[in-house]
């Protein structure tokens, strides 16, 4: 694989909750391994599981109704599942930091900032109340915030989405995370802010070697920022892959009719995008076979009735396809 | 005026008053500031912009949904602005809009039946048996089944929804949609089919489009032509291609650079150019260019000299005070350290 070592592996994580509707099975089987200083995006529209496979890591799944059934997280070297709730509020915040899409509701209105940020180092590094003022300041600098001495005793509501997502990233990385997941960090966002955000993130991870999860809709955002990447759909992993491979060869029609759909500049306007028809399954029905045949363009009659195969391509790209291969090589 | 505009803005403004009182003077935000813009029939006009840019408001505005403190809109040739309100109810019929987040804009005590019904019956365009009849089939036009014509917003996803609100609209065979950012809410795979719906639409129904989004990938697909919008201005209009590929205004380009390309290689290679700060307040925005708190290219006059929008190339405008017809580049412009051209 590589010589850096393994931050986090996780193997054939299953995450179900039970609803009034039945049993929704929001993550159904999902490995993956994530080396030190690599960064790995999840890919796929809402309901597909993709924040809930990052919420199990963190171990933050509301029991009940959800639970974590099956399989294992190790994060360096740790059983996170076997942790006691104390343990994992030390690694929580600390070696694992998250940052999520709405930094308003993510932040408390009526604290200051500074009390905030001074929280996660009074709490994991053991930090005084006046060392830990003096590195909240450092990390609002870290982060790009002007004029942080003054800036950091200001309340949430003054500040603009795109600082108050700064700051969310900087009380993420007070404690110099080994890991930090990044749960659609620029949706709510303006493009020119949210380059500003991508490139924020894409210097700190240089400087401080963190590796990361970022998780998105957003194939753009992907493309530019990530080593590999988890393509999800219905609470499966549709297809995995170095970044480059999946972009320039998918193996999964899914993948496929995904990048096809995003408008394209350099197309004529005027001519029709490319769409998937028809709309994500209900995950607590899921038909008996492929729960994307119904939309799919190749779908065969197997596609109906047979679980489609987890194929591998080669070691690092898979996908979840009866035809796997055939659309690797362009058919 | 030529014949073929459909919509004619003169000067629009849109100021609210925030604040004031006793002890305090009042402030005013110029949510749009003299937008003069022609749309002309059968186009999609795309009008993008970041949050609190006022493209939303200059939407809302034209249908007079928000009232206008200044300027005029015209519609063939009327003057909407000034139409005294009940007019005005009767030309809504004409003029519709798609709204962003199709669920707040749906009754959730109406089912789709009745959602897609009431325009009909409310400008009296049919009557009994005959609007259940329209209604199933604007439900096939937009793509949904007859069957779910007793089903209420809730039991649907956020692109089914979107289709009943475009079913709603197009209920009174209107000429004119204003689409408020109409597929910002929904799923990618999701954003394709509602793409193609309204470009399918207008070829039918020779539909006109203000197409307002920040989705400049969209804007680009949809849109005949691009009005960049900032801090209640219009600072460049092009056709999209144009916008696209060769932007003139350091906004515009900032705002290209910054969209993210589904294409690792092409990723790798680019060099965004990334704007500091954020959008200034439009209570108090600042003086002269509004934009030169955070363009690289800014000079002294910038400061002080408000920049009018201009022709620099045929059909492609810009409002920058460092561009002119004779010199339109402004990195060139920048280089070879010519100072405010378009003011000579």
């Amino acid at each position: 694989m590589n010589n850096n070592g393994t931050i986090l592996s996780v193997n054939d994580l299953k995450t179900y909750f039970q609803t009034e509707d039945g049993v929704v099975k929001a993550v159904d089987g999902i490995t993956f391994t994530l080396a030190k200083g690599e960064t790995l995006g999840i890919v796929g529209e809402s309901g597909s599981g993709k924040s809930v496979t990052n919420l199990s890591v963190m171990r933050l799944i509301p029991e009940p109704p959800g639970k974590i059934v099956g399989g294992d997280i190790i994060f360096d070297g740790t059983d996170v599942r076997a942790l006691s709730i104390d343990e994992v509020r030390k690694i929580r915040g600390k070696r694992i930091a998250m940052i999520f899409q709405d930094p308003m509701t993510s932040l408390n209105p009526f604290l200051k900032i500074s009390t905030q940020l001074m929280e996660v180092t009074q709490l994991h590094l053991g930090h005084t109340k006046q060392q830990a003022y003096e590195h909240a300041i450092k990390m609002l600098e870290t982060v790009g915030i002007p004029d942080a001495k003054s800036r950091v005793d200001g309340y949430p509501h003054e500040f603009s989405g795109g600082m108050r997502q700064r700051v969310m990233i900087a009380m993420a990385l007070s404690c110099d995370p080994e890991l930090l997941i990044a749960d659609e960090p620029t949706t709510a966002l303006d493009v020119t802010i949210q380059a500003q955000i991508l490139e924020l993130i894409k210097d700190l991870r240089e400087r401080m070697g963190t590796s990361v999860i970022l998780i998105t809709h957003d194939l753009g955002v992907v493309a530019g920022m990530t080593d590999k990447i988890i393509v999800m759909y219905a609470g499966k992993v549709f297809e995995q892959a170095p970044t480059k491979e999946l972009f320039e060869r998918p193996a999964n029609p899914y993948t496929k009719g995904l990048l096809k759909s995003v408008p394209d500049p350099a197309h004529e306007q005027g001519e029709p995008l490319y769409q998937i028809p028809g709309l994500p399954p209900d995950v607590a029905h899921l038909p008996p076979g492929c729960p994307f045949a119904e939309r799919c363009d190749r779908a065969e009659d197997i596609c109906r009735s047979e679980y489609p195969p987890f194929v591998e391509i080669n070691e690092n790209h898979h996908s979840l396809c009866h035809f796997a291969k055939e659309v690797y090589d362009g058919n | 005026m030529t014949n073929n505009d459909l919509i004619k803005l003169e000067n629009l403004q849109v100021h609210y008053r925030v604040g004031g009182g006793l002890f305090s003077q009042a402030k005013h935000v110029k949510a749009v500031d003299g937008v003069s813009l022609d749309i002309k029939k059968g186009e999609t006009l795309g009008l993008v912009g970041e949050s609190g840019c006022g493209k939303s408001t200059l939407g809302k505005a034209i249908l007079r949904l928000t009232e206008p403190t200044g300027g005029k809109v015209f519609y063939n040739g009327k003057d909407l602005a000034h139409l005294p309100q009940s007019e005005m109810r009767d030309q809504r019929k004409d003029l519709q809009m798609i709204f962003q987040d199709p669920y707040a804009s749906l009754n959730p005590r109406m089912n789709v039946g009745q959602i897609i019904g009431e325009p009909i019956r409310t400008f009296g365009l049919a009557n009994g048996r005959n609007v259940d009849q329209i209604v199933q089939e604007l439900m096939e036009t937009v793509g949904m089944s007859r069957r779910f014509v007793k089903r209420y917003p809730h039991e649907f996803s956020g692109g089914q929804r979107q289709r009943i609100g475009i079913a709603r609209a197009l209920a009174v065979d209107p000429e004119f949609i204003v689409a408020d950012e109409p597929i910002s809410a929904l799923d990618v795979s999701i954003q394709a089919q509602i793409m193609n719906l309204m470009e399918k639409l207008q070829a039918e129904k020779n539909l006109t489009y203000l197409f307002i989004s920040h989705d400049l990938r969209a804007v680009r697909h949809l849109s005949d032509r691009v009005a960049v919008m900032y801090l209640g201005k219009i600072v460049e209009l092009a056709p999209g291609k144009d916008i696209y590929d060769s932007p003139l205004m350091p906004y515009t380009q900032a705002l290209i650079s910054a969209v993210p390309v589904p294409d690792p290689e092409v990723e790798a290679k680019r060099d965004r150019i990334i704007l500091q700060g954020d959008v200034p307040s439009p209570i108090d925005p600042p003086a002269g260019c509004h934009f030169h708190t955070r363009c690289q290219y800014a000079i002294d006059e910038c400061r002080r000299n408000v920049p009018q929008l201009v022709q620099i190339k045929p059909a492609h405008s810009a409002a920058c005070i460092r561009i002119s017809p004779e010199h339109p580049n402004i990195i060139a412009n920048a280089e070879a350290g010519l100072g405010a051209v378009g003011l000579e």
